[in-house]
C-alpha cells in the first residue's frame, strides 16, 4: 500500500515538473524575446527593456524556470503587466468560482449517472434502458455551452426562476450556490450521459463475470448479485472516466463562465489573450493543470481503496 | 424416495434443441459422474438443476430435487434452494471469486443470505468451514493471494456452508494440476461422507469419473446414451459410445523404433531468472529462478516428453530451447549452434524449428487465410517459394496433416478444435523442421479428437524422421507417445530417462507422487 | 445493418453533402451584408432567416459545416497517424522504459485538455481555425496512443503471436502482420467517436475566440454572435445549436452502429 501511493506520488512530482517544463517552454522559449511580445510592434525600445528587466529576461533560461517554479511553490505568481497587480490576487479571487463550478458540475453529474447507468443496466434491454440510452446519446451530442443559452433561453429569461448571470460572492452561499445552478447543470448533463454509459457497460461486462455466477449459485438473486457484487467492480473503470472527467469539467467550466458573466478564471484568462499577458496566462494554465494532475492521482489513490489487489501488489 | 430424480428433460434454446429426454435418478450420499465430450450438454445439464440455465432456455420434464420440482418453482423460492439446498461449484477457480471481497466474507454470504443470524456468528462458520475444506490461510485474505487450489476449496466451503443436499461439480478439478486434482476429489469424498449430501459430478475425464463415481451417465450430444453403476458399466459397456470414449481415453499409439542417431538440441546447466517485486521499500528485488540448472538433449528423430505441473517452468523452458529468450546462465545449442543470437534471430537455426501450441483457438491469426496462416515459416527460407512451388508445398502439408488442399483459401473461424490443431502441425512442418515442440498440443481436445491427432503425430514419425519435445501435464499421452521423458518440478529437471523405465520404476519421490495422483482408468472388461 | 447505423449514416452524409454543396453553390453570398435584411425569421427567401448582418443562416450553416468537418477531420487523422504507431510500439516493447514513457507522456498530455492546449498556442501565436486543429489533434495522440496499446497487448498474449516469432518475425513486423489488422475494427469506431468530439470541440473553441476567425463561417462563432440576441432572435441561436447536435448525434449513431456490425465486444471510450 505505502509502495504503490509512493508510486504514484512520485509520478505526479514527475508530471508536474515536466508540465511546468512545457509550459514554461511555450510561453516564455517560443516566443523569443516575450517581453517585445507582450508589449506588440509599436512599443518603445525603454518601455520593453523596462519590462525585460522586471520579468528577469536577462537571466539565463534556467534561472528564470527555477525562479518561476520556486515562486509558484511559494504562492508568487509573478506580477500582471496589464493590472499591475499581483498574479497571486487576481488568481484567489476567481478559482473561488471556477473550482466550485467544476465540482459542483462533478456531484451533479455523479449522481444523475450512477443510479441512470444501474437502473439501465438491471433493466438491459427493457423500455427503462432504451429510454435511458436515447437520452444518454443525446447528451452526448449536446454542446454544453450551447445548452447553457438554452437553459439561460428558459429559466432565466422567460421563467425567471434564476439570474441570467453575475456572481453575488460566497458571503451568501444559498445565493453563491443558486448563481451556480445553471451554469453547473448545463456542464453536468453532457458528462452525466456520458458516465451513465460507461458505468452501464461496465456494469453488463461484471454481470458477464463468473463471480456473478458464483454469487447466484449461492442464492443471491439477481438485484443481490449486481449491488453487492458488480456495482464495486465496475466502479474501478468508472473512475477513471470521473477523474478525466474533472479536467473537462474545469475546461468547460471556462467556456461556460462566459456565458453567465461568472467572474472566474475563464474571464481572467480571455482578457489576458487579448492583452498579451504571458505571466497571467501562464501561472493560470500551470494551476488548472495542477488542478488536473492532482484530481489524477486522487483517482489513483481511490481506485486502491477499491480495488485490494492494487493494494498489495508491491 | 430419491434425492434427485430428473424426467424426460428437454430443453432448447432459441430453435436449437440442447437437451433430448434426460433421466437420472440419484440417492443421498450417492456420487454421480455425467460424462461426455464438449456439446454433449452436461454443463446445461447442472444449469438446470440449479435454476440458472440462460435467458431464452425452454426446459421441459421434470426435475424433482428434494421433493420439489425445479422447473415448477418461482425465482424467488429458487433463490432460497440455491446454497441451501444444493450447491455449485464451477471450472474455472481463478475467475470464480468476487476479487475486491476477502474470501472470509464471500463464505459468510452464503450464511447471511438465507439465515438470520448476526455478522460475527456468520463469520465465525465460514471460518469453520474453511477450515473444514482445508483451507489453511486467513478469512481476511483476497482471492488474488490464492493459488487455484486454494480457490477452489474457498468455491467448495461457499458451497456446502450450509450443508446442502445436493452438491453440483462442474469440472471442478479440470483447470488445476493432477496432484491438486487428487487433493480436492478427496475433500469432495469425503464431505459427501460427511454430510451425507449427493455430489454430481460433471468431468470429461473418464478416469477422474472411474476413481470417485458410484454412478455413470454417459451423455453424447445432448441425450443420455448409458446410464449404470461404475463397477457394471466397466464391466460391461453397451452403446459404441461409451466404448469409443473409453478405448479413445486410453488410446496409445505405435511409434516406429527409433535407431541411434547423433546429437540435435543440447543444453547445459541453464538458469533463467526472472526478476520479482521489491519486499521491502528499497530493498533488493528478489529473483525467481524459473530454469535452475537445466541440462538435457534431444538427438535427431528422438520423441522426449517433459511432464511437470503449471509453474515448473515448462513455458519458460519453450520459449528458450525457441530461442526467444536469452537464458542468464549456461547454454542451448541446435546442432551445434547456439538458439539465441541477440536481436538478430539465426535463421538457419531457427529454419530448423517449430512449435505447435495448446489452444486451438489462439494459434491463428483470424483475419489471414489458411494458406497464409501456414506459409508463414516461409519467412525463415533464404528464397520464397512462389507460385506453383508455394501452391504445392501448401498442398501437400494441408494433405500430410489429413486435410483438403481446397482448404488453402478458408479462414480458420470455418474449422473445428481437432482440424484447427491439424493446421498448426501442417504450419509446423512446411519448413520440414529437424525439431517440433508440441506445448500441451493435444490438451484441449476432446479425447477422440486427441486419440486423431496422436495417431496423425506417429503417422507423420513414420514418414520421416522426426524429432519432437511433447510438453504435457498428462501423464498418459506422453507415455504413449515418447520414448524418454524429462520430469520437471520448481525449476529443475528432476528425473529423465526412457519412458517406459520411468513410469514403471520412477526413482524420485515427486515423479512417484505425480504418478501415483494421476487417475487411472481400469482395465476393459476388468472389474473396479 | 442496424437502424443506429442506417439513421447515423444518413445524418452523416447529409452534412457532408451540405458541406461538399458550398463549394460550388449556396443559397447567398455570406460575404454580402444586407443590414435591413437582418433577424429574418426562417421564410421562403431565406430558408432558415437571417443573422444579425442579414446573411443567410442556411448558407452559414453549409459554409460552417465545411470548417466543423475539415477540422475535426484532420485532428482525428494526426490523432490515428500518431497515437496509433505510439500505442503499437509500447505494446511491443510492453514493460520497457520505453513503454514506460509513452504512457507517462500520455498522462500527461490528458491533462492538458484540448481549450488548455488551445489557450497557450493561441496566447503564442494567435487564434485561427489551425490552432483549432493542432490543439485538437494533440488531444487526440493519447486517445488513440492508450486504446491502441490496450487493445495490442492481448493480441500479443495469443499463441499465434508466438508462432510468428518463432518464424523470425520481427516486433515492427509483427505489429503491421498481425496487431494492426486485428485492431481495425476498433480504430474505425473510435475514429467515429473522436470526430463527433472533435466537432464539439471546434464549435466550442470558436465559439470563445479561439477558433476560425471571420469572415471564415463556423458554428460556434455563428452561436458567439448569437448570444446576445438569444431572447429577441432565437432562432439565431438555435439553429446553429441543432446543427452541431445532429451532426454529432449522426456520427454518435454512427459508430455505435459499426461497432455492432463490425464486432459488438468492442469497447470504445467516450470523454
Amino acid at each position: 500500500m505505502i509502495r504503490y501511493v509512493l508510486g504514484r506520488l512520485t509520478s505526479l512530482i514527475i508530471s508536474l515538473t515536466i508540465a511546468s517544463i512545457v509550459i514554461f517552454a511555450v510561453i516564455e522559449v517560443i516566443p523569443g524575446d516575450p517581453a517585445a511580445f507582450m508589449l506588440g510592434v509599436n512599443a518603445r525600445p525603454d518601455t520593453i527593456a523596462a519590462l525585460r528587466a522586471e520579468m528577469g529576461l536577462d537571466q539565463p533560461l534556467i534561472t528564470r524556470y527555477l525562479d518561476w517554479v520556486t515562486g509558484l511553490l511559494r504562492g508568487d505568481f509573478g506580477q500582471s503587466w496589464t493590472y499591475k497587480t499581483p498574479v497571486a490576487d487576481l488568481i484567489s479571487d476567481r478559482i473561488w468560482v471556477s473550482l466550485p463550478l467544476a465540482i459542483y458540475a462533478l456531484i451533479l453529474s455523479t449522481i444523475i449517472a450512477f443510479p441512470a447507468g444501474i437502473y439501465a443496466a438491471s433493466r438491459r434491454g427493457g423500455a427503462g434502458d432504451v429510454t435511458i440510452m436515447g437520452a444518454t446519446q443525446l447528451g452526448v451530442a449536446i454542446p454544453n455551452f450551447w445548452f447553457a443559452m438554452i437553459l439561460v433561453l428558459i429559466f432565466a429569461i422567460n421563467l425567471r426562476w434564476f439570474s441570467a448571470g453575475g456572481f453575488p460572492g460566497w458571503d451568501n452561499p444559498f445565493q453563491a450556490l443558486k448563481s451556480l445552478t445553471l451554469p453547473a447543470i448545463a456542464l453536468a448533463l453532457p458528462q452525466a450521459a456520458i458516465l451513465a454509459r460507461v458505468m452501464r457497460s461496465s456494469l453488463l461486462d461484471m454481470l458477464g463475470e463468473d463471480f456473478i455466477r458464483t454469487a447466484r449459485a449461492k442464492g443471491l438473486s439477481r438485484r443481490q448479485a449486481l449491488w453487492k457484487h458488480a456495482v464495486r467492480n465496475a466502479l474501478i473503470p468508472v473512475l477513471t472516466i470521473i477523474g478525466l472527467q474533472f479536467s473537462f469539467l474545469l475546461a468547460g467550466g471556462i467556456i461556460i463562465e462566459q456565458i453567465f458573466f461568472l467572474p472566474g478564471l475563464g474571464r481572467l484568462i480571455f482578457q489576458s489573450i487579448s492583452a498579451r499577458d504571458l505571466i497571467v496566462v501562464e501561472s493560470v494554465v500551470m494551476l488548472l493543470v495542477f488542478t488536473v494532475i492532482m484530481v489524477n492521482f486522487l483517482v489513483d489513490l481511490a481506485y486502491a481503496a477499491v480495488d485490494p489487489r492494487l493494494r498489495t501488489k508491491a | 424416495m430419491s434425492l434427485l430424480a430428473i424426467k424426460d428433460l428437454s430443453l432448447s434454446i432459441g430453435d436449437t434443441q440442447i437437451l433430448h429426454d434426460i433421466d437420472l435418478t440419484m440417492q443421498a450420499g450417492e456420487i454421480v459422474a455425467i460424462t461426455g465430450e464438449s456439446g454433449s450438454g452436461k454443463s446445461m445439464t447442472a444449469l438446470a438443476i440449479m435454476g440458472l440455465l440462460p435467458h431464452g432456455s425452454a426446459p421441459k420434464g421434470a426435475i424433482t430435487l428434494d421433493g420439489i420440482d425445479i422447473l415448477a418453482t418461482s425465482e424467488p423460492d429458487l433463490c432460497k434452494m440455491r446454497g441451501n439446498t444444493m450447491g455449485m461449484v464451477f471450472q474455472e477457480p481463478m475467475t470464480a471469486l468476487n476479487p475486491v471481497q476477502t474470501i472470509g466474507d464471500q463464505v459468510a454470504e452464503t450464511i447471511l443470505i438465507h439465515e438470520k443470524t448476526s455478522k460475527i456468528e456468520a463469520h465465525k462458520r465460514a471460518a469453520a468451514m474453511l477450515e473444514r475444506v482445508g483451507l489453511k490461510v486467513s478469512p481476511t485474505r483476497y482471492p488474488h493471494e490464492l493459488s487455484g487450489g486454494q480457490r477452489q476449496r474457498v468455491v467448495i466451503a461457499m458451497a456446502i456452508a450450509l450443508r446442502p443436499k445436493l452438491l453440483i461439480a462442474d469440472e471442478p478439478t479440470t483447470a488445476l494440476d493432477v496432484t491438486t486434482q487428487a487433493r480436492i476429489l478427496d475433500l469432495l469424498r469425503d464431505l459427501v461422507r460427511e454430510f451425507d449430501m449427493g455430489l454430481l459430478l460433471i468431468t470429461h475425464d473418464l478416469a477422474v469419473v472411474a476413481d470417485v463415481a458410484d454412478q455413470i451417465v454417459v451423455m453424447q450430444q445432448g441425450r443420455v446414451v448409458e446410464t449404470g453403476q461404475t463397477h457394471d458399466l466397466f464391466a460391461n459397456m453397451r452403446h459404441p459410445y461409451t466404448k469409443a470414449l473409453f478405448e479413445a481415453s486410453s488410446h496409445e499409439v505405435q511409434l516406429p523404433v527409433r535407431t541411434a542417431s547423433a546429437q540435435l538440441v543440447y543444453a547445459k546447466h541453464i538458469v533463467r531468472e526472472y526478476p520479482m517485486p521489491r519486499q521491502t521499500l528499497l530493498g533488493p528485488r528478489p529473483q525467481f529462478r524459473a530454469l535452475d540448472d537445466v541440462s538435457f538433449h534431444i538427438n535427431h528423430g528422438e520423441r522426449v516428453g517433459l511432464v511437470g505441473e503449471s509453474g515448473c517452468g515448462k513455458s519458460t523452458l519453450t520459449r528458450a530451447i525457441l530461442g526467444l529468450e536469452d537464458v542468464q546462465g549456461g547454454e542451448i545449442t541446435l546442432d551445434g549452434a547456439p538458439v539465441f543470437t541477440g536481436k538478430r534471430p539465426n535463421l538457419a537455426v531457427r529454419r530448423k524449428m517449430q512449435v505447435v501450441f495448446q489452444d486451438p483457438y489462439s494459434s491463428f491469426n483470424p483475419r489471414h487465410r489458411v494458406d497464409r496462416l501456414i506459409t508463414e515459416p516461409f519467412h525463415l527460407l533464404k528464397t520464397l517459394p512462389t507460385g506453383q512451388a508455394r501452391a504445392d508445398a501448401i498442398a501437400k502439408a494441408l494433405v500430410d496433416v489429413g486435410l483438403s488442399p481446397a482448404d488453402a483459401d478458408k479462414y480458420i473461424h470455418e474449422f473445428s478444435g481437432g482440424q484447427r490443431q491439424r493446421i498448426a502441425i501442417a504450419r509446423a512442418l512446411i519448413i520440414e523442421p529437424e525439431l517440433i515442440i508440441f506445448d500441451e498440443a493435444v490438451s484441449a481436445l476432446d479425447v477422440s479428437v486427441r486419440a486423431q491427432v496422436l495417431d496423425l503425430i506417429a503417422d507423420l514419425c513414420r514418414k520421416r524422421p522426426l524429432a519432437y519435445l511433447f510438453i504435457s501435464h498428462d501423464l498418459s499421452v506422453v507415455r504413449t507417445v515418447t520414448d524418454r521423458v524429462l520430469v520437471m518440478q520448481a525449476g529443475k529437471i528432476v528425473e529423465q530417462g526412457e519412458t517406459e523405465t520411468v513410469f514403471t520404476d520412477p526413482q524420485h519421490p515427486y515423479t512417484q507422487t505425480l504418478i501415483a495422483a494421476a487417475p487411472k482408468l481400469p482395465t476393459l472388461g476388468m472389474a473396479v | 445493418m442496424s437502424r443506429n447505423l442506417i439513421i447515423g449514416t444518413a445524418l452523416t452524409l447529409v452534412f457532408i453533402a451540405l458541406a461538399a454543396v458550398s463549394f460550388i453553390w449556396t443559397p447567398a453570398d455570406i460575404e454580402n451584408l444586407d443590414i435591413p435584411n437582418k433577424l429574418q425569421t426562417p421564410n421562403g427567401a431565406n430558408l432558415l432567416g437571417t443573422d444579425h448582418f442579414g446573411r443567410d443562416i442556411l448558407s452559414m450553416i453549409m459554409m460552417g459545416a465545411r470548417t466543423s468537418i475539415a477540422v475535426a477531420l484532420v485532428a482525428v487523422g494526426i490523432g490515428m497517424a500518431i497515437g496509433i504507431p505510439l500505442g503499437l510500439l509500447a505494446a511491443a516493447r510492453h514493460g520497457s522504459l520505453l513503454d514506460e514513457l509513452i504512457m507517462r507522456g500520455n498522462d500527461l498530455v490528458f491533462a492538458f485538455p484540448s481549450l488548455v492546449i488551445a489557450i497557450l498556442i493561441t496566447a503564442v501565436f494567435g487564434a485561427s481555425a489551425v490552432n483549432a486543429i493542432i490543439a485538437i489533434g494533440i488531444f487526440n495522440i493519447p486517445v488513440f496512443a492508450r486504446l491502441t496499446r490496450g487493445a495490442a497487448l492481448p493480441i500479443w498474449e495469443r499463441d499465434f503471436i508466438l508462432a510468428a516469432r518463432v518464424c523470425g518475425k520481427s516486433a515492427a513486423r509483427i505489429s503491421i502482420e498481425h496487431i494492426l489488422p486485428n485492431i481495425t475494427n476498433l480504430m474505425i469506431v473510435q475514429g467515429t467517436i473522436q470526430f463527433s468530439l472533435g466537432i464539439l470541440a471546434e464549435a466550442a473553441l470558436s465559439y470563445i475566440g479561439l477558433g476560425a476567425q471571420p469572415p471564415t463561417a463556423s458554428w460556434g462563432r455563428m452561436l458567439a454572435d448569437a448570444q446576445t440576441l438569444v431572447s429577441i432572435a432565437p432562432h439565431t441561436a438555435l439553429i446553429p445549436g441543432f446543427a452541431i447536435l445532429l451532426m454529432v448525434l449522426g456520427l454518435n449513431l454512427m459508430g455505435d452502429g459499426l461497432r455492432d456490425w463490425l464486432d459488438p465486444r468492442i469497447r470504445v471510450v467516450r470523454t
